[in-house]
């Protein structure tokens, strides 16, 4: 059984490393800005205590107010988790940094991520619409779609 | 935070092809399909008798019936099922199904239908040969079912392709869709080679 890490603990290495990319920190997940989350990211990747080297999940919730974008990360080696949390506030223009150069394995949940809810990642390499056709108008799971 | 101007890829000529495609689909889709048999004139259909031929090819076609392997969704699980040795469709000899469009003349759409998928349905049933049927199973082919108001669903596939027999249920069980076949196979009888 994969053991879920404490968010507090994890945010205050955090902390240590990039100062002020800490937004909300509990027991289950950290909420970062998405400014500071491609560092965060490869902090969390690179240090052999942590080395989660494992993205599970790449998926994004609509709270109207602002996108959040949650990463599940597992560590193989250590066998275990965390939920990584970043908010983007502009609705017209979501701009999150994109993971792929850490894990591959972003590279179609951003994608899809893109598709269906319209965040833009940069940096990444190819990001297209993946389950919808060229020339669909909108972003089908926004809250006001339709 | 800027947006890269190169953060969205830009659409390659595939990708932009297969839009265009699916949107004249879509477009296409509120008219009715066009007469495939409209090029034959009253002439021929009034004066050409055919009566014992007639007979003979009905009945050759509806006993060999080719279906086609054309799964979608969940419902593939129920034709599957009707292939299978405890409803065997060989009692009706439709022993085989075809992996390839040209050898089969019974495309059964097993399955919730989706527009990006629907380029394709259209093609496999131009690639088929003359005479051919269709049967729309389940309720997501007939009428787009739960997912009728979604984005991404057709709805009904006799918007894209001509249906023979509609065949009810979520999924329907391999007798109701035995029970459709046989219901075809009466269709096919009544049919004549000189009216197409």
């Amino acid at each position: 059984m994969t053991t879920a890490l404490n968010g507090e603990q994890i945010a205050k290495k955090i902390g240590d490393v990039s100062p002020g990319a800490v937004v909300v920190a509990d027991k289950t997940s950290i909420i970062v800005t998405s400014e500071s989350l491609f560092k965060v990211a490869e902090f969390l990747k690179n240090t052999p205590e942590l080395d989660f080297n494992y993205l599970r999940d790449l998926t994004s919730v609509d709270y109207m107010d602002y996108f959040e974008v949650v990463y599940r990360l597992v560590s193989l080696t250590h066998n275990h988790s965390l939920v990584l949390k970043t908010r983007c506030h502009d609705r017209d223009k979501a701009v999150v940094p994109s993971v792929t150069s850490l894990w591959r394995s972003a590279y179609y949940m951003e994608c899809e991520v893109y598709d269906l809810m319209g965040v833009i990642f940069s940096g990444h390499p190819n990001l297209k619409r993946l389950l919808l056709w060229e020339g669909f108008t909108g972003h089908p799971l926004r809250r006001d779609y339709l | 935070m800027e947006v890269d101007k190169y953060s969205i890829a830009c659409p390659n000529e595939i990708d932009v092809a297969e839009g265009l495609r699916i949107n004249s689909l879509m477009a296409a889709s509120g008219y009715p399909i066009p007469d495939p048999d409209s090029w034959i004139d009253e002439e021929i259909q009034r004066n050409v008798l055919v009566t014992s031929v007639d007979y003979v090819v009905d009945w050759a076609r509806s006993r060999s019936l080719f279906p086609l392997m054309f799964g979608l969704a969940c419902c593939a699980f129920e034709m599957i099922g009707m292939a299978t040795s405890r409803f065997d469709i060989s009692r009706f000899g439709m022993d085989i199904f075809r992996w390839s469009p040209r050898q089969a003349d019974l495309m059964i759409v097993a399955g919730t239908l989706t527009w990006k998928m629907a380029p394709a349905v259209k093609r496999v049933y131009d690639q088929m040969a003359e005479p051919k049927w269709v049967i729309a199973m389940g309720q997501c082919t007939i009428s787009g079912g739960p997912f009728r108001e979604s984005y991404s669903v057709v709805p009904g596939i006799n918007r894209i392709i001509p249906v023979d027999v509609y065949v009810p249920g979520c999924p329907p069980r391999p007798e109701g869709l035995i029970y459709g076949i046989t219901k075809l196979h009466k269709k096919i009888v009544k049919e004549s080679i000189s009216k197409a």
